[in-house]
């Protein structure tokens, strides 16, 4: 721990100091702006988890009795609408990476501090039209593949503009963070000093500006051929139905790095310090990021593969994918070597965070097999894609989050939790995780269909099982946010640097003060030198 | 940024959307003139000119850094992108 830093008294609430609703409301403090995205994506998590178990019931028992099957179609799109527009999309990004670039930067804010809260207010207008379209029962799935989106009843048009406004806040948020991590680095922090964190946030950003766009024209074309009969995408007025596909996916496949880049750095940023060495492949990790975030843009044709694309694109886009494999295994090699022969501790975020590393190389490796063009056609909308979607985004991003929540909690909020109810909701967590989704890749080889209400009796017992492991994930998450919000409360003072680690937002108090340091610090080597390596590197 | 004096500025504002102007007309007109398939390509070239004008004077493109000019210019490849993936499918279609 660097002795340059004072203690910060226990009672120093810092940017937490002032009460009351405006000063959050208007805020322009990234620590607090961050925490309201935090605690609204948290709630929403929430909210589409009852929407799984309710799932997850009615798959147990085939048959009409808990709701009907016009519910269950109803209840899948909500659960994906919820989990990916306004949890998890903006859950890493918009709340840790709001609370910690300008700290780990060494900064005072962001760049635009009122575009920030800017963003955040167009976020919950956003969330506000899409609640108000769910009056309408909307069963489209997550996806809303035309014709059938441009054609149903449901309140399709008023949903699709809420998206718009969520997806313009994660713009605004993008834009935000590339300007401040190109100006507003302390003295000293070159670009390969930069924590991994910030690395994998401003990949993130590149995707956000340059991807999200593309879902905002395509939700405007779908509203002119809803209102206007306009042509885009129905064959009888010119249009093509693929062209929709082909335009969600340009958005929709960079986007799950949008979810996992940010996971990937929470993950450089815990394993050094948890395993006391260096991080092993620094330049290799931190252009990874970029590499995944560039190959990301060339392979969204691999969800269109059976759709009718023509041949020679379904080969070209099956090739291209493969490549997204060798960044990300760079990642993942360079992880273990850097675990290789450290001397690890096993708290909390580093359970998580290896857990992360665990469950994300069983999902993403199941990723070639519906990359590839043959193997695709067979796996193809079956539950093989659901547990390949929950392995990488559940296992992986939401893991992740959880891996960051328990690494920089003492840091937002000055408080510890504790760790042996930490270690049980873990245990929970991973066993429940595992038995829910694992018994889906096997349904899926078997040839059980994604989103079918009804199954032939066969699928059964594997569908019990499934359904009883959500149940061991979802008390392993109740404890696990139980002990952090009682911990709000009750907690113990944390010190400024509980895990002896060396990233900035270590170097003030926790909670850190309104201006994030009585000083900018001066930056003079990588915050990855642990152990005995420490001269070697600068 | 600029380093000319303010009226040798609004000259060059002046030019470029005189310059603008013609090349309208000239988009109209050649609408009259039969070219087939070419009739297209010449209306987008037209018309990227203009928006590289425009860029160019009064977004200050040209007076920017090299950073700047990777902004602008990157999400133009991206554009090619999308559009040469969806051809990919819809011209080789069977
Ligand atoms: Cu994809």
């Amino acid at each position: 721990m660097p002795d340059d830093i004072a203690p910060s008294p226990p009672a120093d609430r810092g940017y937490l100091t002032e009460k009351g609703f405006l000063s959050w409301a208007c805020t322009l403090d990234h620590k607090r702006i961050g925490l309201l995205y935090l605690g609204t994506t948290l709630l929403f998590f929430l909210v589409g988890g009852v929407f799984a178990l309710l799932l997850r019931m009615k798959l147990m028992y085939p048959g009409e009795e808990l709701f009907s099957n016009k519910a269950y179609n109803v209840f899948f799109t909500l659960h994906g609408i919820m989990m990916i527009f306004l949890f998890i999309i903006p859950a890493i990004p918009s709340a840790l990476g709001n609370f910690l670039i300008p700290l780990m930067i060494g900064a005072r804010d962001v760049a635009f501090p009122r575009l920030n809260i800017f963003s955040y207010w167009i976020f919950l207008a956003g969330i506000i039209v899409i609640l108000a379209s769910l009056a309408s029962p909307l069963d489209t799935g997550w996806t809303f593949y035309t014709p059938y989106s441009a054609t149903t009843g449901a309140a399709v048009t008023v949903l699709s503009f809420g998206i718009f406004l969520v997806g313009m806040s994660s713009i605004l948020t993008g834009l935000n963070f590339i300007v401040t991590i190109h100006r507003l680095r302390a003295p000293g922090l070159t670009w390969f000093r930069l924590p991994l964190f910030i690395w994998s946030m401003y990949a993130t950003s590149i995707i956000q500006v340059l991807a999200t766009p593309v879902v905002g024209i395509t939700f405007l074309l779908l509203a002119a051929e809803r209102i206007f009969g306009v042509g885009f995408f129905d064959p009888a007025k010119g249009g093509d139905p693929l062209l929709f596909q082909h335009f969600f996916w340009f958005y929709s496949h960079p986007v799950v790095y949008v979810m996992i880049l940010p996971a990937m750095g929470i993950v450089s940023e815990i394993l050094p310090v948890f395993a006391r060495k260096p991080i092993f492949g620094y330049k290799g990790i931190a252009y990874s990021s970029l590499a995944i975030a560039f190959i990301g843009f060339l392979v969204w044709g691999h969800h269109m593969f059976v759709s009718g694309m023509s041949d020679v694109a379904g080969i070209i886009f099956s090739f291209l994918t493969f490549f997204v494999a060798v960044p990300t295994g760079v990642k993942v090699f360079n992880w273990i070597a850097t675990l290789y022969r450290g001397s690890i501790s096993l708290d909390a975020p580093m359970l998580y965070s290896l857990t992360f590393i665990f469950l994300f190389i069983i999902g993403g490796l199941t990723g070639p097999f519906l990359g590839a063009l043959a193997t695709n056609v067979h796996l193809h909308d079956t539950y093989f894609v659901v547990a390949h979607f929950h392995y990488t985004m559940m296992g992986g991003t939401v893991i992740g989050l959880f891996a960051g929540l328990h690494y920089w909690f003492p840091k937002m909020f000055g408080r510890m939790y504790s760790e042996r109810r930490a270690l049980t909701a873990w245990l929970l967590i991973f066993f429940g995780f595992n038995i829910t989704f694992f018994s889906m890749f096997i349904l899926g080889v078997q040839g059980m269909p994604r989103r079918w209400a009804e199954y032939p009796e066969r699928f059964q017992p594997l569908h019990i099982a499934s359904t009883a492991g959500s149940w061991f994930l979802a008390l392993g998450t109740v404890l696990m946010f139980w002990n952090l919000f009682r911990s709000l409360f009750r907690g113990g003072p944390a010190q400024p640097d509980p895990w002896g680690s060396k990233t900035l937002e270590w170097r003030t108090g926790s909670p850190p003060p309104t201006h994030n340091f009585a000083e900018i610090p001066t930056v003079t080597e990588w915050p990855y030198g642990f152990g005995k390596k420490e001269k070697e590197r600068e | 940024m600029l380093n000319t004096s303010s009226t040798k500025a609004y000259r060059t504002y002046i030019l470029v959307w005189l310059a603008l102007l013609v090349l309208t007309v000239v988009t109209w007109l050649v609408s009259y003139v039969h070219l087939g398939m070419l009739n297209v390509t010449v209306a987008m070239l037209i018309a990227s000119m203009k928006a590289l004008l425009v860029a160019l004077f009064f977004m200050h493109l040209r007076y920017e850094n090299r950073l700047l000019w990777a902004f602008a210019i990157i999400p133009l490849g991206f554009l090619t992108l999308i559009i040469g993936g969806t051809l990919a499918d819809v011209l080789l279609r069977d």
